[in-house]
């Protein structure tokens, strides 16, 4: 997902846990929310920083891919789409970088984790966006893989997170809804736009099924992280859920889901599919993907291209400062 | 090889006759009136809509998430009111275009922006200030504007007016800001006041148009808005430490269409999917 693969810290069995320990899994198996003054394990802040820091880097880092279509968008109305969009998730980027940091590590310190390659982001945002289909095909397959993820996190047991993800579902639905548009615009125009839209699918189908991350049921990791509700499912269970969700809307849409193997399972009640390639999944995640290096690229070069901005606000604010004092004397 | 027609013919007429030119039919004339509307209609809607596209460069690339979120703002406030501009023109023509249209499918000669707003974007201290130099103007244009003859008008500056308020507030702020905050920064800021002045004299620049237009009373007159203008820059910049230049040299030409190389680029961009899929509906 946003936080594809994310090492939990911690596993112990009750007989293992603290006193103080046993009593903070049984707030949160009552489904009490956890708030940032309170104690919790290491494990469990060590672990949300890192899902919530891979998160909020996904959101800014996904500007870029639709960003980089802003400036040729084909009419007014979806130029302004677009910009709202991309305002949306650097928004997004805003809330929950404020959650992290409830956990006592600040923006920048999550930042420059990200510029050094640290930390990472979704892998979803490592492809290129090469025609305006893409725009629909990201809103409908990126945020809607994104939604199947955050609508569960709404309950997690972390406060400022949960709150964070329920500002942001409302918003990601409203993105979700608006790809599905422009996909159903394409998948009506003229053959050129069908061949895009069915261009945009084929491309992204599986990258999308990617970003639920591998297959997790045995994974201790991912136990303890649904202990601590800051997992609510399986990447399994959710990746089945956006299969047979989506499945039914490419139809509708008369495009083509690029799997021959897709067939609907009468006796599992969804959809069995192909799964994505994991190798490339890994190579993505390893800093081989087709725009790794420009995402990256580009975020490095904003932040180094703006220390000069942002020091001087900082002096600015100094020099106020100093000369409030001044006059108050 | 066929030979070429012979260039010293004496008559015009028979130089066109032997390249085979057709007399083309004649246009209708639109009514004068409403062509001076059209005209300045379109000198503040392409304004609004370069602007928004040079502003929309930035969006994931600034120096902080704060300031995305702003321009995106500022570029989502311009495209709108580009919308409503050039809708109102388009109408004012009556050759049944639509603003889309208007955006679109004109060629750079078309356009009728101020030279200033097709400026690159260079360092984000650059694009600060082009964006204040405008606000600045702009703010004043609105206000006169949103006292219109024309309640079409009136009523598209009076909102606009309130996006613009709060433009001209950011980049007044982080004028001050940075013109007063580090050596580096402050000569940032001089750099880029030295970069543009010669591009805001425009701004207050009337053709037979603009007369016509603010004589009668839908815009305001171009020349009315250089004094407060000033004053805004002037109270900003003495508090910014800034120099006000004393050069009055004006770059002029986009409100007639002839513009800077910039433009075309601009538009090859914009334009691309309409031009590349005609009549493709999107
Ligand atoms: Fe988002
Ligand atoms: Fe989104």
């Amino acid at each position: 997902m946003y936080a594809q693969v994310v090492k939990s810290e911690g596993s112990k069995t009750r007989d293992e846990m603290t006193p103080e320990e046993l009593a903070f899994q049984d707030r949160i198996d009552r489904g009490e929310k956890i708030e940032p003054k309170e104690w919790m394990p290491e494990g469990y802040r060590k672990t949300l920083i890192r899902q919530i820091g891979q998160h909020a880097h996904s959101e800014i880092v996904g500007q870029l891919p639709e960003g980089n279509w802003i400036t040729r968008a084909p009419t007014l109305e979806r130029k302004a789409i677009l910009l709202a969009k991309v305002q949306d998730e650097a928004g997004h980027g805003l809330y929950l970088y404020s959650a992290a940091e409830t956990l006592g590590v600040s923006r920048d310190e999550l930042m420059e984790l990200l510029h050094a390659g640290k930390m990472k982001y979704s892998s979803i945002f490592n492809y290129p966006t090469l025609t305006w289909a893409d725009m629909g095909a990201v809103g409908w397959l990126v945020d809607g893989a994104a939604i199947m993820n955050q609508v569960p996190l709404q309950r997690t047991s972390y406060g400022p997170y949960s709150r964070a993800m329920i500002r942001i579902c409302k918003e990601e639905s409203f993105h979700q809804r608006q790809g599905y548009a422009i996909m159903m615009k394409m998948a009506q125009g003229t053959p050129a736009q069908k061949r895009m839209a069915q261009d945009a699918l084929n491309r992204l189908w599986y990258p999308s099924l990617m970003m639920f991350g591998p297959s997790d049921k045995d994974s201790v990791h991912s136990a303890q992280s649904m202990a601590w509700k800051i997992k609510m499912n399986t990447n399994d269970e959710l990746r089945q859920k956006f299969v047979d969700q989506t499945v039914p809307q490419a139809e509708y849409l008369g495009l083509t889901v690029p799997d021959p193997d897709l067939k609907w399972n009468e006796e599992k009640g969804g959809y069995d599919f192909s799964e994505p390639d994991w190798s490339e999944f890994y190579d993505v995640l390893a800093g081989n993907g087709p725009c790794n290096k420009d995402r990256l690229g580009a975020r490095v070069k904003a932040w180094e291209d703006g220390a000069w901005f942002r020091d001087a606000l900082v002096v600015h604010a100094e020099k106020a400062a100093a000369r409030r004092a001044v006059a108050a004397e | 090889m066929p030979s070429l027609p012979d260039m010293n013919t004496p008559e015009v007429a028979e130089l066109a006759r032997m390249q085979g030119a057709h007399a083309h039919p004649p246009v209708p004339a639109p009514d004068a009136g409403e062509q001076a509307l059209f005209e300045c209609l379109l000198r503040i809607g392409d304004s609004t809509l370069v602007l928004g596209h040079r502003v929309s460069e930035w969006c994931g690339h600034s120096p902080a998430l704060e300031e995305d979120i702003a321009l995106a703002n500022v570029a989502l406030d311009l495209i709108g009111q580009t919308q409503n501009w050039l809708a109102l023109a388009a109408e004012v023509e009556g050759q049944d275009r639509s603003a889309d249209d208007l955006a679109y499918l004109r060629d750079a000669w078309d356009f009728r922006n101020l030279l200033l707003v097709e400026r690159p974007n260079g360092d984000f201290g650059h694009t600060l200030m082009r964006q204040f130099l405008f606000d600045a103007w702009h703010h004043e244009f609105l206000k006169g504007a949103a006292a219109s003859t024309d309640p079409r008008v009136a009523e598209i500056a009076a909102k606009a007016a309130k996006e613009v308020a709060y433009h001209l507030e950011r980049t007044s702020d982080l004028i001050v800001r940075l013109g007063d905050g580090t050596a580096e920064s402050h000569r940032r800021m001089a750099a880029a006041v030295e970069a543009l002045w010669s591009y805001t004299g425009e701004m207050f620049l009337a053709d037979a148009k603009d007369a016509e237009i603010a004589a009668r009373g839908i815009l305001p007159d171009p020349a009315s808005l250089r004094e407060p203008w000033l004053a805004t820059v002037g109270a900003v910049f003495a508090e910014a430490t800034l120099a006000l230049p004393d050069s009055a040299f004006a770059h002029k030409g986009g409100k007639q269409g002839i513009h800077t190389e910039h433009l075309g680029y601009i538009l090859a961009e914009m334009q691309f999917l309409q031009r590349a899929y005609p009549g493709a509906s999107w």
